[in-house]
């Protein structure tokens, strides 16, 4: 752990986006101590106002500061972003490893379920499924967790396939050894390695559709913070301030950089084989 | 080939025809039924009642299915509940204006992208290279809608230098140029770095290739070697990415035409969803599902017709 830091350290944009990450994250858990004002509290007077020493980022149309929204905003993110990966990640290692250690009809089917889910366009499944079921952010992370389930899936499928086939594999069975204890001991290890970094590079998508379908208002429900429903705030109000865009941006933009960077070093660090530009 | 070619269209087919049975069953799934949730709230039972036979919710669900199934096969994806307009004319309405979009934004980034990670190859390692290379993963990571909303701030609220809404009069072509300039500029733009990033490396894989080393080793020009021969090659995996990045083009799309207000599929499943106008929701989102089924399936036969190796994996 200490040594994957000092060689990430060592790559700048690496650095930079370790950094990036644990700002965010750091400002938005400690939201509730560094917020100068309540994010949903109304404040009339002071409403559409620019940058200033008690308002960073200025003030959106009820006057409720933008930098306070910002950093609970943060918390929304994240939250949909660990909750959705790990659920779809744990699913989608359940339905890969069935896939690629059962039955051939049982992976066909497998399959097919991957490749329809994968057939819709995400932003219109997600929109279709919320035109449904009604706009909240369980629906949201809901959809995230369905549509992200084949692409960790197929990961799996195909690690598993290629080391079922190894000889040791074999002798194991020879010996008895359940296929339960198989795939614990030898399949789970090999394939958790390349899992996180896809999992690390899938963060920033995700935070991106959550900000999205937020800021269509399909996402949370006003008055929550979210940094979607901030850029929605800066769409209505575009021809009479910039600073409700460029205060939802930022975040957004920094954290998608941020984990982007990140997860390409860690990339090179476990897994040279996966660079693309060597 | 053929049999590749069979065996991947019929595959396509079951992949929609499942997609078709999801989305039907999620609208069954869901507590109450369509009937009452298009009419809102207030409906009599007498009214629910007489929309659901007319949409045929009265009958039994794999009835309903098989229907379903019959009317799509001939181009009816039923009644469009506010307008009274068949759902199929309304779709295929809006769809021009979308494929439009998403073409140009394609030929922008093409333009760009190409010839981008074309030089970085070339000269690949150098302070340029490493530049390009962050500035290609900023872009390829901004959220398309976040692009759409700064360029409609600058270039026009604050520049006034393009329109800022819809799709520009009918018979005028430039007002229309006019308006396509910034949605294909945010839909591209994530676009222009994926395509350099692309093109950077299997430029750099054809290069080292031994058919290029007999083309110097014959004594042609660099620029003969890179243009004639290398380029070439390097340029077809964007052919076959675009065809699977379609579901990611047609995301972007609906974003962009929501932010500039802009006809479009896209607009037109956000403005049914605020009216409860589902038959159009569904028709919708089927439509861009059975494009992008083909959009991949069209990349997968023309990557098998190039590379035999694929055609074995099926």
């Amino acid at each position: 752990m200490m040594d994957a830091l000092h060689r990430i350290s060592r790559d700048p944009l690496g650095l930079l986006g370790l950094i990036l990450v644990v700002l965010i994250i750091a400002s938005a858990l400690l939201a509730g101590l560094i917020a100068p004002y309540d994010p949903i509290k109304l404040n009339i007077i002071d409403r559409l106002q620019g940058p200033s020493v008690d308002h960073l980022l200025g003030t959106d149309q009820l006057g409720r500061d933008l930098f306070s929204r910002v950093l609970y905003g943060g918390q929304v993110a994240l939250k949909v972003a660990f909750i959705s990966i790990a659920a779809a990640l744990g699913i989608g290692v359940f339905l890969g490893m069935l896939a690629g250690f059962g039955p051939k009809w049982l992976d066909n089917i497998i399959m097919l379920f991957f490749d329809t889910i994968r057939s819709f366009p995400t932003v219109m499944f997600a929109l279709a499924t919320v035109a449904l079921v009604g706009p909240s952010l369980g629906t949201v992370i809901a959809v995230i967790i369905v549509t992200s389930i084949p692409t960790y899936g197929r990961v799996v499928r195909t690690q598993t396939l290629t080391i079922k086939s190894n000889e040791f594999v074999m002798a194991e069975r020879a010996m008895g050894v359940s296929t339960t204890r198989i795939l614990r001991v030898h399949i789970l290890p090999n394939v958790i390695g390349p899992l996180i970094i896809l999992a690390s590079m899938d963060i920033p998508t995700v935070i991106a559709l959550e900000a999205g379908l937020s800021f269509l208002g399909m996402g949370v429900k006003p008055p929550t913070p979210s940094w979607g429903s901030i850029l929605n705030d800066g769409y209505t109000l575009i021809r009479n301030t910039p600073w409700p865009i460029i205060a939802g941006s930022i975040p957004l933009v920094l954290i998608t950089l941020g984990f982007t960077f990140l997860g390409e070093s860690l990339r090179d660090l476990i897994d040279p084989k996966l660079r693309k530009n060597v | 080939m053929g049999l590749y070619f069979l065996k991947r269209v019929a595959l396509s087919i079951l992949i929609v025809m499942l997609a078709v049975t999801l989305l039907f069953c999620m609208i069954h799934m869901v507590p109450g039924d369509p009937a009452r949730i298009l009419l809102g709230p207030r409906a009599t039972p007498e009214l629910i009642a007489s929309l659901s036979a007319q949409m045929g919710l009265d009958q039994s669900l794999p009835i309903q299915i098989v229907k379903f199934f019959g009317n799509i096969l001939r181009g009816d994806l039923g009644m469009d509940v506010i307008t009274n307009r068949p759902v199929a004319a309304t779709v295929f309405g809006q769809l021009p204006y979308t494929l439009w979009l998403i073409f140009t934004a394609i030929i922008f980034a093409m333009l760009i992208g190409i010839p981008l990670g074309c030089y970085s190859a070339l000269h690949r390692n150098t302070l340029i290279d490493r530049i390009t290379g962050v500035i290609s993963v900023a872009c390829i990571t901004a959220p398309s809608f976040v692009v759409a909303l700064y360029s409609l701030l600058i270039f026009a609220v604050t520049l006034h230098w393009f329109p800022a809404v819809g799709a520009g009069d009918k018979g005028d072509f430039w007002d229309q140029v006019s308006h396509l300039v910034l949605p294909a500029f945010a839909i591209g733009l994530s676009w222009v770095g994926y395509l350099s990033r692309l093109v950077r490396a299997s430029m750099l894989e054809v290069m080292s290739e031994n058919h290029i080393r007999t083309a110097r080793a014959y004594g042609l020009s660099e620029n003969t070697v890179v243009y004639r021969y290398a380029l070439k090659l390097a340029v077809l995996p964007t052919v076959t990415v675009i065809g699977v990045g379609m579901g990611f083009l047609l995301s972007a799309a609906l974003f962009t035409e929501i932010v500039f207000a802009r006809p479009g599929i896209g607009k037109l499943i956000f403005d049914s969803i605020t009216t409860r106008n589902y038959p159009v929701v569904m028709g919708s989102v089927l439509v861009s599902t059975i494009l992008f089924v083909v959009s991949t399936t069209l990349s997968d036969l023309i990557n098998a017709w190039l590379d035999p190796r694929i055609r074995a994996s099926l």
